[in-house]
């Protein structure tokens, strides 16, 4: 290491960030693999089915399963649009019209023994 | 009833083969009588880091196809007792083997030989599938390099829902690690992974690391497995991975950077 170099701040290892990298993208494909497999296509149906009333972002939908010792607990998440863009034609300038701008609709909450 | 071992990586060009031609050899070099199989159908090179290219007649595809039997298909190394090679075909494509074939040789092969070494094409298709279905133990190939790791991950995800053992809810196909291509100096600069993140990640067993080694190249050259290379450092690593395989306890070398002189510093060599 030349003396000019000492004064200057170490660059991150390029290792340290592979490694980062690594944790980070395998810790979603594992749990993308570990699900059961229906859970792919219980999310596209369910997708269709909403979208039919609602315009809906795919990428703000997420189905997860959880799996616990009595009982698993499928949880969806769907991220609405605010109002003036769902498909259901609610007039805008409703009343009681302070809703955010979108709104989490979660739990599906359907449990079932494991 | 001999055992069968797949040598798999996902992805190419990691140290599948020439791995498979180093751990035949060691196994056999320890007394066990053990035959190694090329599943790389259509890109046929086992035969050639093992030296015997000038003597295939028949291989791997004709016997499935009932063409030949397998011992006009086997070929007997000339250097070592108990150690054969059964090549691959270079004509025909990787829908050539069938569950139903594969399966009749290895279960005729288990009679008579030991271990069973099948060496995997790259990639997670017909031809690595058929190679690693009947597995008993897999040893996961790895360069330090994230492609490689990450595809490896994969191949153990295939390891654990499609092959035969977890198809039938049988004892799980075992895995263990082998790190090869590892650059000690790259790794003291921080430019290369270190054997305990990939093991950190991947959380399977280390059987070995494999220094990146020029000898390996000069073993290929000559048809020779570089583990007869007793002299190189990449031969001695896979010796003791052999060892470990076998349960012996032997402590892991060639991991940290050899101290060089100033002369070959100077001229910038390394092993
Ligand atoms: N430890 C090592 N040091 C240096 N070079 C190596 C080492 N191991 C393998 N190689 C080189 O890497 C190249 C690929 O090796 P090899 O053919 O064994 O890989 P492979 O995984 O079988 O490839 P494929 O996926 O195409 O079947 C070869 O040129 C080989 O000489
Ligand atoms: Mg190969």
């Amino acid at each position: 290491m030349s003396i000019f170099n000492f004064f200057r701040p170490a660059p991150r290892a390029t290792a340290v960030q592979a490694k980062e990298r690594l944790q980070i993208v395998m810790a979603h494909e594992r749990a993308g693999r570990s699900g059961p497999d229906y859970l792919p296509m219980l999310q596209q149906e369910l997708l269709s089915v909403i979208a039919k009333y609602v315009d809906i972002d795919q990428n703000k939908v997420e189905v997860k399963l959880d799996r616990g010792g009595d009982f698993s607990t499928l949880e969806v998440n769907i991220e609405l649009p605010s109002r003036e863009n769902g498909k259901a034609g609610a007039k805008p300038g409703d009343a009681d019209d302070d809703l955010p701008a979108s709104k989490a609709l979660t739990n599906g909450g359907i449990k079932k023994r494991g | 009833m001999g055992k069968i071992i797949v040598m798999t990586s996902g992805k190419g060009g990691v140290g599948k083969t020439t791995s498979s031609a180093a751990f035949a050899t060691g196994l056999a070099l320890r007394g066990f009588k053990t035959v190694v199989i090329d599943f790389d159908v259509g890109l046929r090179n086992l035969d050639l880091v093992m030296g015997c290219e000038r003597r295939v007649v028949f291989d791997f595809v004709n016997v499935i196809n009932g063409e030949a039997k397998l011992n006009q298909a086997l070929i007997k190394d000339k250097r070592i007792e108990n150690l054969y090679i059964l090549p691959t075909s270079q004509t025909r494509d990787k829908d050539a083997l069938t569950k139903e074939g594969v399966e009749r040789i290895l279960n005729e092969l288990a009679q008579e030989f030991d271990y069973i070494l099948c060496d995997s094409p790259a990639g997670i298709e017909r031809g690595a599938l058929m190679s690693l279905y009947f597995a008993d133990h897999a040893i996961i190939v790895t360069n330090p390099e994230v492609s490689s790791v990450r595809d490896s991950d994969r191949i153990l995800g295939v390891l654990n829902s499609r092959s035969r053992r977890a198809e039938q809810g049988l004892e799980p196909v075992t895995q263990q690690l082998l790190l090869t291509r590892y650059d000690p100096d790259r790794v003291e600069r921080g430019e290369m992974l270190k054997v305990d993140d990939v093991l950190e990640i991947l959380a399977i067993p280390l059987l070995g690391v494999i220094p990146e080694s020029q000898a390996v190249l000069r073993a290929s050259n000559v048809g020779m497995p570089v583990i007869l290379d007793e002299a190189s450092n990449a031969g001695q690593a896979y010796t003791d991975a052999v060892a470990r395989f076998l349960g012996e306890d032997v402590e892991h070398r060639f991991m940290s950077p050899q101290k060089k002189g100033l002369f070959s510093r100077l001229l910038g060599r390394s092993a």
